[in-house]
């Protein structure tokens, strides 16, 4: 026996609640089987989820860190593990490794800045944690924006969340958005990309993003467009990873290993490195 | 420094068998020189190298990293790891044994492996200076001396005898037990040894490779560079050159369904293979060309620019040897850093 720690060995996670978000994806509540939250964690930090003979892979937690009771994860179903995933039940163990990753500067560069938060689809799972840590300690930041779009409503996750929380608080301004017009929907319609351009942001904001990567490319320019430098933007990136802590040597973009330096990256220090993500 | 005459390094074997498994290397049928663990009738080999590095004695090709049992929709997770066995591997040339310090800063770096720190703390390396380096040799490029190999303990071998010197505390313990089978001595032998070593490496046609102008800091200056269309070109993807290297250390982690459970497993895996960075929603490296450009970058630049510019790359020449469209490292280092620097 071996008493060594080892980081690739997972504990057992219980599914503890199952919610459909949308047709795609669902928001797992996930628990130790004593009940407790795994590990805490950070704002745009993930962990390794995996169903053993099915595999492993890495996610965003979505929950906020002031959960203290249980993580969440927001998954798309599209590849082998998210689709297993899709049809667990509650109480269906899993196993959970981590956190993994830099979180987003959210007690430092973040602090007392007005921030806007800018998601397409599913691209809102990340930042969904750092949105709700910034609601719970809201009186360490200015206003707060966020302009979410998805391809129609039936798509918008954590659309009740957002209508009954997040714009009801005061500074918080929500600004969703539909690809294409839909029968019951008098909200904005277009591009997430179209959408930040229209509303014109000041630049006096520190700019969180995540989406797609030709959301993610469009919006970028545009937010320089509109005056913003690098140096404000956030992102964050995924990438294959099966050791999540910098050592299967997989998921690097140039010499940084996005598991270990990401995901969350400035869009400045992005610009140093390989287009290869 | 200690020796015993090259007619009696079976007494020596046989001495360190006593304490711990001995991984020697010996022909196959073939020729070619492989790793075999040593027992009476086990001949060393006169090969200049093993066809494939030892790293497989600390990061094997294929190992169990835990067991899962499940019913229903429980999960058992069985830690399955055991301590490790003390184990020696005699023979390890000079590049070889420098490609454990370059596996050393991946593996025992926060978080730890444990599965590779066990094996490493308890295998000793008896390392061997060589005596005929072949053309495909060029560790010298990377400031490794194949008169000096590094390791718990070195060797030098000379036309009748085996000379050891320990350079560790692991080196020392092991050599006090060969106290019986080998002898005090100067090391006049050994420093002749080394100045007929050094006057063959300069004749060596791979003598003048320079790792000048490659290092950390350089992505931008070699990334795009027209030259890696044509040097990827020809590649297969076949991955031979990753896994005769001694410093390639990617994985996968894989689960193998036995039928009475789950057994979660490490293989090794190559950045020349198309799946190696395949997700469900796509894949960033589409072609052969930006696989083929991300082994050499890794090892001349992003290695170099997170581990205070140490190449992972060590000159033993495998690779060299086994590619089967004659595809290499020293083409690439001549043709991206000497045209361009």
């Amino acid at each position: 026996m071996n008493n060594r720690t080892e980081t690739l060995i997972p504990k057992i996670g219980v599914i503890t609640d199952v919610r459909i978000d949308t047709p795609d994806i669902k928001t797992f509540r996930v628990v130790t089987p004593d009940g407790k939250k795994a590990f805490d964690h950070r704002p745009g930090q993930c962990a390794m989820l995996s169903i053993p003979g099915v595999g492993e892979a890495m996610f965003s937690i979505t929950s906020s860190p002031t959960n203290t009771e249980y993580m969440e994860f927001s998954i798309k179903k599209c590849g082998c593990v998210t689709e297993w995933l899709h049809q667990a039940e509650v109480g269906q163990n899993i196993t959970i490794r981590g956190p993994y990753g830099n979180p987003f500067p959210v007690d430092d560069v973040f602090a007392g800045k007005n921030l806007l938060f800018i998601a397409g689809g599913v691209g809102l799972a990340p930042l969904r944690s750092v949105i709700n840590y910034c609601r719970h300690y809201r009186d360490r930041y200015g206003d707060i924006d966020i302009v979410y779009g998805s391809r129609s409503k039936d798509d918008l996750l954590d659309y009740k969340e957002i209508i009954d929380e997040w714009a009801a608080d005061t500074g918080v301004n929500v600004h969703l958005t539909i690809d294409n017009p839909q029968e019951g929907w008098d909200g904005h319609v277009g591009f997430v990309p179209n959408y930040v351009k229209e509303l014109n942001f000041d630049t006096n904001k520190t700019a969180v993003l995540c989406g797609p990567p030709i959301m993610i490319k469009f919006t970028l320019e545009g937010l320089c467009g509109l005056g913003f430098d690098k140096t404000q933007i956030y992102t964050t990136l995924e990438l294959r990873m099966k050791c999540g802590v910098g050592k299967c040597g997989r998921c690097n973009v140039g010499s940084k290993y996005v598991c270990k330096e990401g995901p969350v990256f400035r869009c400045d220090e992005l610009d140093e490195l390989p287009s290869e993500y | 420094m200690r020796k015993c005459s090259l007619d009696s390094v079976n007494s020596v074997f046989a001495e360190i068998a006593k304490a711990a498994a001995l991984y020697i290397p010996a022909d196959r049928t073939d020729g070619s020189a492989v790793y075999t663990k040593w027992e009476e009738g086990v001949v060393w080999s006169k090969a200049l190298n093993t066809v494939r590095s030892p790293k497989d004695f600390f990061f094997p090709q294929m190992e169990n990293l835990m067991e899962f049992r499940t019913s229903g929709k429980n999960i058992e997770i069985v830690d399955t790891r055991s301590e490790a066995e003390d184990f020696v591997v005699f023979g390890v040339r000079a590049c070889d044994v420098k490609s454990f310090e370059i596996l050393d800063r991946v593996f025992l770096t926060d978080p730890v492996d444990s599965y590779y720190a066990t094996k490493r703390e308890h295998g000793a390396i008896i390392s061997m200076a060589c005596t005929r380096p072949s053309e495909t040799c060029f560790c010298k490029t990377f400031g490794i001396d194949p008169a000096e190999p590094a390791g718990d303990i070195s060797c030098w071998k000379t036309e009748t005898e085996l000379f050891f010197q320990s350079n560790t505390e692991k080196g020392a313990a092991l050599l006090a037990k060969l106290e019986g089978v080998t002898e005090e001595c100067t090391e006049e032998a050994v420093d002749a040894q080394k100045e007929k070593i050094n006057a063959v490496m300069a004749k060596l046609p791979l003598a003048d490779v320079t790792t000048e102008g490659f290092g950390g800091g350089k992505t931008k200056d070699y990334f795009n560079d027209p030259a890696w269309d044509e040097l990827s070109e020809a590649c297969l993807g076949c991955g031979t050159c990753t896994f005769v290297c001694p410093t390639c250390q990617c994985y996968d982690i894989k689960d193998f369904n036995t039928g009475k459970g789950v057994i979660r497993y490490r293989c090794w895996d190559s950045c020349m293979y198309s799946e190696f960075t395949r997700m469900a929603h796509g894949n960033n490296r589409l072609t052969q060309k930006e696989r083929f450009r991300q082994r050499f970058m890794h090892k001349l630049v992003y290695y170099p620019e997170n581990n205070d510019g140490l190449f992972s790359c060590v000159g033993c020449g495998r690779c060299l040897a086994k590619c089967p469209i004659s595809m290499n490292i020293v083409k690439v280092m001549k043709k991206i850093g000497g045209e361009n620097k």
